[in-house]
């Protein structure tokens, strides 16, 4: 069935009138008592610089003590600490997790502040993208850790909105529900703060940031929804200590001139708070989140991979396609590399022979040559020792010379002395 | 009223002939115990001033405060910029001076603003501005005081900088550390707790301690008030003490009048309460102001002369010197005085001693062709 179809089965829909009870209007019970059993989970984001009193507001805001240490003020990047819990009101479960800065605006340069945020906020929402494009998916009891509500936390200055502010504002709005709150307001007067908010939502508005404004579609809350909006930014003030004020214990803060109570409307806006951001608009809060910013993101995840809603005919194309076409190309993708890597490591090979005989053409030249040497000295050597005994045979055939001459020489010495004796003889 | 009478008895002793007893032995009058008042005179005469900076991200309170001190409205036509502006902003400084007289003595006051200070994204040495700035007073005051006319020194130097260091945090941030680390041995630097409304009593107890460690922790030198003499009386060294104590001191500024306690005060009114800005109760403001201006004004002024521009003047010369001797090995013609204007006096002589080099060179030449020309020969 094609949505034309569909479109048309609307059009040809008549009202009919019911003639008596049939029953459906327990529909909307059916569906109460279905998400009670279910319990409801909501993810909130508290941006602010550190000791701004976040954990504090967290706190006096869900009435119950969450375990918080103080953060340092040294923190070298902006990390976000996620905690979990289970409360319970009436016999609605609520699973709340409370996502905090820690060492947002203390760095010297918050250039990259923003970004640790925002790359929070996109896992939530990829991992829910992966859990819905699985095969086998179990959204039902998916633990949804997508942010549905950012709470962040103005310091009151009582001039205008920080740079930063301004800056990571305008990251985030098109993530997150943001709802500004004004941090301390106990510091500034009635009349400081009156010019403070208008000076906040002015800012706001003439850069563009879209803060997250309650639902006025809906008769039954449009009225206060529209009050609330003209409030914004809430003035907040937290605490967690009782005073004793006429005979009840109130939460306030107790200064040496006076006492500010925190649930007084008079004293502040955290009365406002609580009830815009839990008791009225909290599914509208889940709603929003899943709707327009899980599907913007959503859009353009899927716009990056390469998927489109038609191809370049203008034809619709189904996901199916898009995903056969994907993956031909990626295995297309994957062989011709297989196929560069082969070449490649046949022409390493190739190189790292012609380098072997190189290398043996080389030894085998040296080889030679200290051959050649080898037999040039060994000649060398004949040569001498040829010499060598020629002279021994002179020397030899010199030496019997002597030695015939020596004996030849005695005996013409005793022939003389002979002659000589006769003659001597001879005269006397 | 009583200078004038002590001049009046002065004046008596002086003209009329003083009686000397051999047998009493009277303590020689001399004269010189009016030199105080003689002092006193003077100053009243010359007038004083005072140069204080104010340093801290925008929204702090310190023009509030600096108008809170001075009882007066020292940013009329103020222009504050938009978050959108801030983001790539650079730090400014503004002078505003204003003469201000109290009983017959007049004082010419000077704050210097620090404009877009930490205001900016990315604010990696955001100090330097200002150091750069103070930087400068020191070397004006420097060549002021070695020239030849030396008559009208004026003297811009930073007396005193006060810091204002923000509440909604758990203590000191890096930005705040580097900058107090920055300007520690520059000039006088008193930290504040700025908007000390939004802290109940524990609290601020809790961040003056914390603040205390880490600039002990950080090595950074605030601004000591000196000891008080021994022979001051107890109350007066239990208040020093609570003074010492006290710092860094938690102030809360206001300029507007309410009415409180059925008395017409300095305050803020809120819905639960009016916050008074001189009760001592409330804040420290009231510490603030004897400190800065009822009975250190002069110390902090002597501190920034022998200490920080000595340091100054110093480390310069010492510069000076290592440059030049770095530049010829041999006795350098000129002789080592305070340059008047330093810059141009190094350029000239390296180009002096370049030239020379540059002669040597050729002659080094010239005999090393004699030579070989000889060893042909």
């Amino acid at each position: 069935m094609t949505t034309s179809d569909v479109a048309q089965g609307d059009k040809n829909a008549r009202p009919l009138s019911l003639s008596g009870h049939v029953g459906f209007d327990s529909l909307p019970h059916q569906l109460v008592n279905k998400s009670t059993c279910q319990g409801f989970c909501f993810n909130i984001l508290c941006i602010g610089e550190t000791g701004i009193g976040k954990s504090t507001l967290m706190d006096t805001l869900f009435n119950t003590n969450f375990e918080n240490f103080e953060s340092s003020h040294f923190e070298p990047k902006v990390k976000l600490r996620a905690q979990t819990y289970d409360l319970q009101e009436s016999n609605v479960r609520l699973k709340l997790t409370i996502v905090n800065t820690v060492g947002f605006g203390d760095q010297m340069n918050k250039q990259e502040s923003y970004q640790h945020v925002v790359d929070y906020i996109d896992t939530q929402f990829e991992s829910y993208l992966q859990e819905e494009l699985k095969i086998k998916r179990s959204l039902h009891n998916y633990h949804d850790s997508r942010i549905h509500a950012c709470l962040y936390f103005i310091a009151p200055s009582g001039h205008s909105l920080k740079s930063l502010d301004l800056v990571t504002m305008k990251k985030l709005d098109s993530k997150v529900n943001i709802i500004p709150v004004i941090a301390k307001a106990d510091t500034i007067s009635k009349s400081e703060l009156h010019k403070f908010k208008i000076k906040i939502m002015s800012e706001l508005v003439s850069n563009g940031v879209q803060i997250y404004q309650f639902p006025t579609d809906d008769e039954t809350v449009s009225k206060i929804n529209t009050a609330m909006n003209g409030i914004l930014p809430f003035a907040v003030v937290g605490s967690s200590e009782e005073v004793k004020i006429g005979n009840k214990m109130v939460k306030a803060r107790q200064y040496p001139w006076g006492v500010v109570q925190v649930e007084n409307e008079n004293h502040c806006d955290f009365v406002k708070l609580r009830e815009m951001l839990i008791c009225v608009n909290m599914e509208d809060l889940r709603e929003q989140t899943h709707t327009r910013h899980y599907e913007l993101y959503r859009r353009c995840k899927l716009e990056e991979m390469g998927f489109t809603d038609t191809n370049p005919e203008s034809k619709p194309v189904s996901l199916q396609e898009t995903y056969e076409a994907k993956r031909h190309e990626f295995l297309g993708d994957l062989q011709r590399r297989e196929e560069e890597m082969r070449q490649m490591f046949v022409q390493r090979v190739k190189e790292k022979e012609t380098e072997l005989k190189e290398a043996e053409r080389e030894l085998q030249g040296k080889f030679e040559q200290l051959k050649r040497l080898h037999s040039e000295e060994k000649s060398k050597l004949d040569e001498k020792r040829r010499s060598l005994e020629d002279e021994i045979n002179t020397f030899s055939k010199k030496k019997t010379a002597t030695e015939l001459l020596q004996g030849q020489s005695f005996n013409t010495n005793a022939n003389l002395k002979k002659d000589k004796d006769r003659k001597n003889s001879g005269f006397m | 009223m009583d200078a004038i009478m002590l001049q009046e008895k002065l004046v008596e002793r002086l003209l009329c002939p003083r009686v000397r007893t051999s047998r009493q032995k009277e303590k020689q009058y001399v004269g010189f115990a009016t030199l105080p008042n003689q002092v006193h005179r003077k100053s009243v005469k010359k007038g004083f001033d005072f140069t204080l900076m104010v340093a801290g991200e925008s929204g702090m309170g310190k023009s509030t405060l600096v108008n809170s001190l001075f009882l007066t409205d020292l940013y009329k036509d103020r222009k504050l910029l938009n978050a959108e502006e801030r983001i790539n902003q650079t730090v400014e400084i503004i002078k505003h001076t204003v003469d201000i007289e109290e009983k017959g003595v007049k004082l010419k006051l000077t704050i210097v603003d620090t404009p877009g200070f930490g205001d900016a994204v990315n604010n990696n040495e955001c100090w330097k501005p200002i150091t750069d700035y103070i930087d400068q007073q020191f070397e004006q005051y420097f060549r002021d005081e070695s020239g030849l006319n030396r008559k009208n020194i004026q003297d811009n130097r930073v007396h005193c900088c006060l810091y204002f260091i923000p509440p909604f945090g758990h203590g000191l941030r890096p930005v705040d550390v580097e900058f107090m680390k920055a300007l520690h041995e520059k000039v006088n630097v008193v930290p504040l707790i700025a908007k000390a409304d939004c802290l109940t009593p524990s609290e601020i107890k809790k961040l003056k301690d914390r603040v205390r460690d880490e600039i002990e922790r950080f090595g950074i030198k605030v601004y000591q008030f000196p000891e008080c003499d021994s022979d001051e009386d107890e109350e007066f060294k239990q208040l020093d003490k609570e003074l010492k104590e006290c710092c860094p001191f938690a102030v809360i500024g206001s300029n507007t009048v309410v009415e409180a306690r059925g008395q017409r005060v300095r305050g803020r009114l809120y819905p639960w309460g009016i916050v008074e800005v001189e009760n001592q109760s409330h804040c420290d403001f009231v510490k603030l102001r004897n400190i800065l201006i009822r009975s250190h004004m002069h110390d902090l002024k002597d501190v920034t002369c022998d200490v920080h521009y000595e340091n100054y003047r110093a480390q310069c010369i010492q510069d000076m010197t290592s440059k030049l001797t770095q530049d010829n090995r041999m006795e350098s013609p000129i002789p080592m005085l305070p340059l008047p204007t330093p810059d141009v006096e190094t350029d000239r002589l390296i180009k002096m001693k370049d030239e020379e080099l540059a002669r040597m060179q050729e002659m080094l030449n010239k005999m090393q062709q004699q030579i070989h020309d000889g060893k042909d020969q």
